[in-house]
């Protein structure tokens, strides 16, 4: 029988109709905003204790939520509109202090039973919700003079060590290069032992030139060393970043890698600009020092009375009396990395080489079986409320993150040990690179959209896509007729899956992505319209109803992918180019041709079968 | 509903003169228009500073101006965004922080409202520039390539030159009317030409097709009926679209404002290109049965 579809075709259309559905409902579902309040230290929270703290903040200053959940780490409070929001954050950020993390959120208000199976409406992009874009520049040539500064003095202090005498150190212009001049065949040979067993893992070239009257080596930085040194450098500027922003009580913001050296930042639903700017500006460090065993810091604590060079701390609930004396500083750390050791137990490596090795292995040498603390000095701000504003102010926040005995002087290679588990092994050695040697970075790209240009977007972006389809959906069954209006529906699904299609994948919506959806609706209409046509022509020409269907979708097949392929490879050389909003058109056209093409053949098909196939008809209504 | 209810004749090859003609003149003033007018680069290639700002009430241009300039802030462009109560103000690369001066600005005009504000480094600017030019160069090449595999290397000419014909002339409308030439609107002329070449291949085809079926006709008979027969295909196609993306330059708002006008403008002239350009100049080059037969490939273009 001609035009009929098997079943398993129409089963698989109607399947993955629904499925589109599904999966293209959770748009609908209105955002609520929410403050979402959680402990910095995840361990040993309590959090029954954080709830009445809470309840009594909200009594106290009138706040009064919608409704509020309460999860293993978190709490979170609805609050009917932005406004009261941002109230209501600025307050119980305020209120409870640098021990807990506030933030401001917009979670949607679907049933749990669809955030299960994944069904996510998509996320909205900057332009639409509002916000701050940074594109940040990192600095990798700084990067690598620095390092590059701090290993010569490791390596000049570590030859004076052992007593290997060289003549002349030459930096060369590129900076990847040093070359030491000896004056004996003797020396240079001890040095380059010296030297490479000591870095190893740099990946070194050492070579040996031999001049008229000194002996030089050189030691050369692998392309790919510098690589790695580089990315890093960026990989621990991105940690930094990260965060810095975690202060700011954004939820879901954006920091990612772009290119060889620069930082994507997208913060949405920032009002304080500045506020931002500043806070990612800001740096942090960490710094050494001895621990104090003459004197009781408990008795310093109740006292009140803390010794001269001393200064108090707490770690692990415990007062703790620390030299003020830095014996080494987070500039030095050039990576820490976590490890275990032969026991099995979790442990932290710690490169030094910015300088400063020597002393710290004098110190250390000089203190074995003291303990030694690692100091985290963070420049936070934080808020205040002063009459019902809320300002924010800067300071430095110093934290103990580890406390540990000095088994041995410590080489520029060391370990850290006495963890408990991996977890802290993560978190300390996270730390410590997150305070080491920050790259210098520059702002290149920076855009502020304002919250009410968000929602105004929104709207006008979808008024044009619904203005749009309905002068679509008249036009065609006024022209077509009842086929008009079989195209008409594939067009509405064709939308549908579309939608679907990139809430699954978690796209993010823009307002050039919304464009695309418009675009890919007068395109859809383009494949119906070919086939259509061809069977007018056909039906011209005198061909039977049923062959003139058949020949229509037969001929046209080959043309619409021949002609949609090509808008394909517009599409993908947008892609490749693009950013950001413009990498979001290019893959809404992408999957919308796609989906245009599955709905504009197969879906009509399928129901200009079921309508008409297999039946002998004389005319038909496709509008002649 | 029928627009064409009898087979058209219309003889397109025949005024194929006055259509180059036109083409040839759109294409001049373009030129002309584009170098000396030059075009009106957005902040996403020129760099600097963009503030888009709102007010409660309805402002004089002047009046602001005055009071910028009395702030202290110079080379600064002001102009009306929309309605009578947006701005648009925009100022090159500066050497002072980019922070103060939307303190600056914003202190010297009171009652002011920041809606947006964007800033663009020089060197994101310049590499934008530089892989935009490069963008548009790649998916002709892409193109070419692919029509030339799918057909024949004399389409994939006429194809070219018809993909290259019609950004050029958006550029000079562009220009003409001074109006602003960013990003999106780039990405628009990317999608106008994936989609002008829809309908070309289209037509294409059925050439392909026509060729194939009827033996006795000329080659330029042959391509004057393949554009007759899709000729109802291609202006309802087109029409559907544009009414799409006229919607989208209605009620999409400024921000996009560039890019629909670059689609509305594609989509025109795009279709004018397909009729015309892309087939007259494939006959004129040569174009011939001989080259549809299956067995041929290498054939004399001679006709």
């Amino acid at each position: 029988m001609l035009n009929r579809y098997p079943l398993w075709k129409n089963c698989l259309l109607i399947f993955l109709t629904i499925l589109g559905f599904v999966y293209a409902v959770p748009n609908l579902f209105s955002e609520q905003p929410v403050v979402q309040i959680s402990p910095v230290a995840a361990a040993g929270a309590d959090m029954a204790a954080l709830n009445t703290k809470v309840q009594q903040i909200m009594k106290t200053e009138q706040l009064y939520s919608i409704g509020q959940t309460n999860d293993k780490q978190t709490i979170i409070l609805r609050f009917p509109n932005t406004d009261i929001q941002f109230k209501a954050k600025d307050i119980l950020s305020s209120a409870l202090g640098n021990d807990y993390t506030v933030a401001v959120n917009l979670l949607s208000s679907e049933p749990e039973w669809m955030k299960m199976i994944g069904a996510i409406p998509m996320k909205l992009g900057l332009d639409l919700r509002g916000g701050v874009h940074f594109s940040l520049e990192v600095d990798l040539r700084s990067v690598v003079a620095q390092y590059m500064q701090g290993l010569v003095k490791s390596i000049k202090e570590d030859l004076q060590q052992a007593n290997v005498h060289y003549t002349k150190l030459i930096p060369t212009e590129e900076g990847n290069q040093l070359r030491f001049l000896f004056c004996d065949k003797r020396s240079l040979d001890e040095a380059q032992h010296l030297l490479a067993r000591q870095f190893p893992e740099f990946a070194f070239k050492v070579a040996q030139v031999v001049d008229s009257q000194s002996y030089q080596l050189i030691l050369q930085h692998t392309e790919q060393g510098l690589m790695l040194l580089q990315q890093s450098a960026i990989n621990q500027t991105i940690n930094t970043l990260r965060n810095r922003i975690n202060e700011l009580g954004i939820a879901e913001p954006i920091v990612q890698q772009q290119g060889r050296n620069r930082i994507v930042v997208d913060l949405p639903g920032v009002q304080d600009i500045a506020r931002a700017q500043q806070i990612l500006g800001g740096t942090a460090t960490i710094a050494f020092r001895l621990v104090d065993v003459i004197h009781n810091p408990y008795v310093a604590e109740s006292s009140h009375i803390i010794p001269a060079n001393l200064a108090l701390y707490h770690y692990q609930g415990r007062p703790v009396l620390l030299s003020k004396q830095v014996i080494l500083t987070g500039n030095s750390i050039t990576d820490a990395s976590t490890n275990f050791d032969e026991s099995g137990r979790s442990t932290v490596n710690i490169r030094l080489g910015g300088g400063g090795e020597s002393y710290f292995h004098r110190v250390t040498g000089d203190n074995i079986g003291k303990p030694l603390a690692i100091v985290y000095i963070e420049t936070k701000a934080t808020t205040k409320m002063v009459h019902g504003k809320a300002i924010y102010i800067p300071h430095q926040v110093e934290r103990v993150i580890n406390i540990a005995i000095i088994q041995t002087a410590l080489p520029p290679n060391f370990q850290v040990t006495g963890l408990s588990n991996v977890q802290e092994s993560l978190n300390l050695s996270l730390l410590l690179r997150a305070g080491a040697l920050p790259a210098p970075i520059y702002v290149v790209e920076q855009r502020t959209i304002g919250p009410q240009l968000g929602a105004e977007n929104i709207r006008k972006g979808s008024l044009s896509i619904l203005v749009g389809f309905i002068l679509a959906v008249v036009f065609m069954a006024i022209y077509y007729r009842v086929f008009g209006l079989i195209a008409d529906v594939a067009l509405a699904i064709n939308v549908v899956l579309l939608v679907a299609l990139l809430s699954l994948l978690g796209m993010t919506l823009t307002l050039p992505g919304m464009a695309g959806i418009v675009l890919t609706v007068g395109m859809a209409v383009d494949a119906n319209v070919l086939i259509f046509e061809r069977i007018r022509e056909e039906l011209r020409n005198g061909v039977s109803v049923q062959a003139s269907i058949h020949a229509g979708y037969d001929r046209a097949l080959a043309t619409i992918v021949d002609a949609n392929v090509t808008t394909l490879i517009a599409a993908l050389v947008l892609f490749g180019i693009g950013t950001g909003a413009i990498k979001g058109f290019a893959i809404t056209l992408t999957l919308g041709l796609l989906t245009s093409m599955l709905t504009g053949v197969m879906l009509t098909r399928a129901m200009v079968n079921a309508w008409y196939g297999g039946r002998t008809l004389k005319h038909l209504p496709i509008g002649m | 509903m029928e627009f064409f209810k009898k087979q058209t004749h219309i003889d397109f090859l025949g005024l194929k003169r006055w259509a180059m003609s036109l083409s040839l003149l759109l294409l001049l003033i373009s030129a002309i228009s584009l170098l000396t007018n030059g075009l009106r680069w957005g902040l996403d290639f020129t760099g600097g500073s963009q503030l888009q700002i709102s007010f409660n009430h309805s402002v004089a241009l002047s009046q602001l101006r005055q009071q910028l300039q009395q702030a202290g802030l110079k080379d600064i462009l002001v102009q009306s965004y929309g309605t009578s109560r947006d701005l648009l103000i925009s100022f090159a690369v500066q050497q002072i922080g980019q922070r103060d001066l939307d303190a600056k600005i914003l202190k010297a005009l009171p009652g002011a409202q920041l809606k947006q504000v964007e800033y663009i480094g020089p060197q994101v600017g310049h590499e934008l520039t530089t892989q935009g030019a490069l963008a548009v160069f790649i998916a002709l090449l892409g193109i070419m390539i692919y029509v030339a595999l799918r057909f024949e290397y004399r389409f994939a000419i006429g194809a070219a030159v018809a993909l290259i014909h019609d950004p050029i002339l958006i550029l000079g409308i562009f220009s003409l009317f001074h109006i602003e030439f960013n990003l999106t609107a780039l990405a628009a002329i990317l999608a106008v030409i994936g989609y002008s070449l829809n309908d070309t291949i289209v037509i294409f085809d059925r050439i392909r097709e026509n060729f194939r079926k009827l033996r006795k006709k000329s080659a330029a008979e042959v391509v004057n009926l393949s554009i007759n027969q899709t000729l109802s295909r291609t202006i309802m196609t087109s029409a559907t679209t544009l009414f799409v993306v006229l919607s989208l330059y209605i009620f999409g708002g400024e921000m996009i404002h560039s890019f629909a006008l670059a689609l509305v403008i594609g989509i025109i002239i795009g279709t004018y290109s397909s009729i015309y350009v892309a087939g007259a100049l494939a006959v004129a080059l040569g174009l011939d049965r001989s080259n549809f037969l299956k067995a041929a490939k290498e054939v004399d273009p001679r006709p």
